[in-house]
């Protein structure tokens, strides 16, 4: 009685080692690191590597160490060296090509042996190591009013060849067509269903030469599912320019996207970066026709378009446009001849034959860049919430052609260099498909989040030193077996936590500090059923015994119900309460195993298969 | 053999059941009215607004910040020491025009060299998604208990411990709408673990109860249920002791940001012990359990007689 098989304790014991190794890589701190990948698909190799360490080493830099590893190259620092982390992020920033991404980040410094194992230390969340968390969503009725857009040019061209049609009218979510003759709408009505796959006859809009024409409900869905994976793609370059290691760009939901950006000090400009729907124009001023007459009459002429400066200057713009946003390729922030900010310009073979062509026959004629930003914002009218689109299209720039240019060149009337360096950013990264909108924001600054780790580590430390004296004394030597369960515990979430990388949160310190406490219960109500079964029974072996026996449908039963409440909470929950859920559900199950098993086989070892007087319970 | 702590204490706790009755029915009664005079001071993960958390070199001037937003025509602004007088909390309602782009400028406005601790922006429609997913994560805990306690016991004892549940549940919201302490997500996160908490404890009393009424030929509910509950009342009073110690740990060195969980934890363990030992047995024992009730059903033990 009460003795474990050789086999069994060998079993615990490889389970309570294994706990050990795996929680080990997070007494091991992290180093400043700076991080490089791949801004693309492409991969990174030993002469990428051999490329970083040259420059490096011609510019005298001091580090730690150098290594390349899961597809990415990270140079370590010492902790006090925080200055020449960012002074070699901003050297490699600007020797490296943009194929690459510069980050900072925090290395943990686990040793190759042990991270060879597949030890890895516990991942911090953003309350715990600083960084920001957005859920933008897009606004799908632009998406819509953008295809039907689309359809209605097709729809035109369809119709026009055979000249059926008197009138298209684009009604918001429909386009409205009124036919010449019944004829020309059974014409028509075949075309449609022919060629225009993606459109369907709204029900009941036919009428004698009008029916109207809708998207058909999956069309919809491709091209909002599309709009959607095009902004993830685009945000992530722009995050991949804004050198950030290990970021997280998600769908959520059907219109939404999380991106958690950990270790971003400048969030203002993140959120600049992430939310801003901003293209440029190049254009033709119309010099023929009298601005001042078109203010007066406010009749802008055939051909042209008003368009003002951001101080509120006027100015006629023909509409037709040179090149957009879409031809460029490269695009770069910079500072002039005369100290003004500027953005260097690069265009694509359309884009640069285009140019070419304006440039050599308007010679001398000026051109406008025109900045496009496309906004749209939650607005409360009267208890509603509707969604409030702004487009603003300012002048930066209008000046005279000196020479002929193609698909290199440049553009000033930057405001500030700031604003340089944040349109050249956007230009490059592409320009999101729908306008989105940053609909929840966390950012917790480096500081609190050290403050949190500081904090929350006190909080367990001192909570387990409190419940180890308190289960000492009331329980003698049982007290310190649980005392051993609940330190082994500990360690056996840590090493869950570490092993299936779940992020560990403040609320997920709070789980592991009510675990602590509640893990004791499964012993304490062991150890109170022992002592009843003292006063039933002279044999103490029995008592153990049936003590342990009589508790444990207790405990499972107790342990279950606690362990749905958590995992409700998980599947409902959002970031705070996940994290709680997350490490109380291991908690409780890790405790079952430590406060039943592994106390069972230090009592058993203790006092198992002796004869004892008197028990210290 | 250490004899004092082996004894069993013999309270009568369940002829005093309507003294508890009455003190819990003026707790739920005041919670009630406080609910629904002045409710819960709901904070922004459920109003949506924004929440910027700074940090001074110096001790913060408050009249000045609270003077420098009152230049701006943002609506509902509050603005508070957080911690330490270093450390400054502004709070804003939700504006007309609903951005991220507020708390930018705020902090643009309010100068520099001031060290941006925590930003956050909840936009209204969030806001009521959380609120929404909050209710059904309540609702949903409470079915599945009741499911699994219906299924393990009787569903007298379900009806019991949903009935401390809803108590406790009842009494800590009641308690942070009286001290008008902001509610928030990490607040229902500590609601949902009392609930946790408190069934354990439940579980464990009922456990006895059902363990006696089978192993005891007695059929008087009330001294069954009463000898249950002074048998496990030590292991009732060490678990809270030692959940009670690692929460005022958590509530006096965890920082401000959850200090409020720590809070509705407290409350709620302490409550949730109480209600183990009386609402959830003196329930069972109003809905008439019996000795009857524990036993297998009549036709399972024919089925096993009839068995050679």
């Amino acid at each position: 009685m009460n003795h474990y098989s050789g086999w069994k304790n060998a079993l615990i014991a490889f389970f309570l080692l294994l706990s050990a190794l795996y929680a080990l890589p997070n007494i091991y701190g992290s180093d400043l690191a700076i991080q490089i990948s791949s801004a693309g698909d492409a991969s990174i190799g030993e002469q990428d590597l051999a490329t970083v360490e040259n420059t490096l080493s011609t510019n005298t830099v001091d580090y730690k160490s150098i290594g390349l590893s899961d597809n990415r190259i990270l140079i370590r620092f010492e902790s006090s060296q925080s200055q020449e982390q960012l002074s070699t992020q901003a050297l490699l920033k600007a020797t490296l090509s943009r194929n690459y991404v510069v980050a900072l980040n925090l290395a943990p410094s686990v040793p190759q042996w042990l991270s060879d194992l597949g030890g890895r230390a516990m991942s911090l969340g953003l309350d715990l190591r600083g960084g920001v968390h957005f859920l933008l969503e897009v606004d799908m009725e632009a998406v819509v009013a953008m295809s039907i857009d689309r359809y209605y040019n097709e729809l035109r061209s369809l119709l026009r060849e055979d000249r059926l049609y008197k009138g298209i009218r684009n009604e918001g979510t429909s386009l409205l067509v009124t036919f010449k003759s019944e004829e020309s709408k059974q014409q028509g009505k075949s075309l449609i269903r022919g060629e225009l796959l993606d459109m369907q006859i709204v029900e009941g809009s036919e009428s004698e030469l009008q029916l109207s024409l809708e998207i058909t409900p999956a069309a919809i869905k491709a091209s909002k599912s599309t709009a959607l994976k095009q902004n993830i793609t685009t945000l992530r370059n722009r995050v991949n320019e804004l050198g950030v290691a290990e970021p997280i760009i998600q769908q959520q939901g059907s219109e939404r996207i999380v991106v958690q950006l950990p270790g971003v000090q400048d969030t203002a400009r993140a959120k600049e970066i992430l939310g801003a729907v901003a293209t440029i124009e190049f254009r033709l001023v119309d010099e023929k026709n009298d601005l001042q007459l078109a203010l007066n009459t406010s009749k802008v002429p055939v051909g042209s378009k008003l368009y003002y400066f951001k101080s509120g200057r006027p100015l006629l713009l023909k509409s037709s446009v040179i090149a957009t946003g879409e031809n460029i390729t490269g695009a770069s922030s910079g500072i002039d001849q005369n100290n003004a900010p500027m953005v260097n310009i690069q265009l694509d073979g359309p884009g640069g034959r285009s140019m070419l062509e304006t440039t050599k026959e308007f010679i001398n004629h000026r051109m406008a860049v025109v900045y496009i930003e496309n906004k749209v914002e939650t607005v409360l009218e009267d208890g509603e919430m509707v969604k409030l689109r702004t487009k603003t299209q300012d002048i930066i720039n209008a000046a005279t052609i000196q020479g002929t240019f193609s698909n290199r060149f440049q553009v000033t009337g930057m405001e500030s260099a700031r604003a340089a360096r944040n349109l050249a950013l956007l230009l490059r990264a592409g320009s999101l498909s729908a306008p989105i909108e940053i609909i929840e924001e966390r950012t917790i600054g480096p500081s609190l989040g050290a403050d949190n780790i500081a904090k929350g580590f006190l909080s367990v430390l001192v909570g387990f030193a409190l419940v180890l004296v308190f289960m000492a004394w009331r329980y003698r030597v049982f007290g310190l077996v649980a005392n051993v369960a609940l330190t082994l515990n500990l360690v056996t979430i840590v090493a869950v936590l570490s092993l299936i990388q779940a992020t560990l949160t403040l609320p997920g310190i709070a789980g592991i500090v009510l675990t602590v406490g509640m893990a004791v219960d499964a012993n304490v109500l062991i150890f109170e059923r022992i002592k009843e079964e003292l006063k039933s029974t002279n044999n103490i072996q029995k008592a153990i015994s049936a003590g342990y026996e009589k508790a444990l449908l207790t405990i499972a039963d107790a342990n279950i119900t606690t362990l749905i409440a958590s995992i409700v909470l998980f599947s409902f929950g959002t970031g705070a309460i996940k994290g709680f859920a997350v490490t109380l559900s291991i908690g409780i199950i890790t405790s079952m195993f430590t406060a039943i098993v592994v106390s069972r086989a230090l009592i058993n070892l203790i006092y198992g298969g002796k004869k004892v007087e008197e028990l210290a319970i | 053999m250490n004899l004092k702590s082996l004894n069993i204490p013999n309270i009568d706790f369940v002829n005093r059941r309507h003294l508890a009755m009455m003190f819990s029915a003026v707790l739920l009664i005041a919670s009630i009215v406080s609910l629904s005079v002045q409710g819960l001071k709901l904070g922004i993960d459920f109003t949506g607004g924004t929440l910027i958390e700074l940090g001074y070199q110096q001790t913060a001037d408050l009249e000045e910040i609270r003077g420098k937003l009152n230049e701006t025509n943002y609506k509902g602004t509050n603005v508070q020491y957080f911690g330490s007088d270093t450390e400054v909390l502004i709070q804003l309602e939700p504006q007309q025009v609903s951005s991220a782009k507020l708390s930018s400028s705020i902090i643009h406005m309010l100068g520099e060299n001031i060290d941006v601790r925590r930003v956050e922006f909840v936009g209204p429609k969030v806001g009521e998604e959380l609120t929404n997913d909050g209710g059904l994560a309540m609702l949903y805990a409470l079915i599945g208990i009741l499911i699994y306690v219906a299924f393990r016991f009787e569903y007298r004892f379900a009806l019991g411990s949903i009935a401390a549940l809803v108590h406790d549940v009842i009494i800590v919201l009641g308690v942070f709408s009286a001290l008008q302490i902001e509610f928030d997500l990490t607040v229902l996160a500590a609601i949902l673990a009392v609930i946790g908490y408190s069934l354990n404890d439940t579980i464990v009393v009922f456990d006895r109860i059902r363990e006696n009424f089978l192993s005891t030929r007695k059929v008087e509910p009330k001294p069954i249920i009463n000898d249950a509950l002074n048998q496990t009342l030590s292991r009732t009073i060490m678990t809270s002791l030692t959940t009670l110690l690692v929460l005022l740990a958590l509530f006096y060195l965890g920082g401000e940001v959850i200090h409020s969980f720590a809070g509705a934890l407290l409350i709620g363990v302490v409550i949730g012990t109480y209600s183990s030992i009386y609402v959830a047995s003196s329930m069972i024992l109003a809905l008439g359990i019996s000795k009857a009730d524990m036993l297998p059903s009549e036709k399972e033990s024919k089925e096993i007689d009839a068995r050679p």
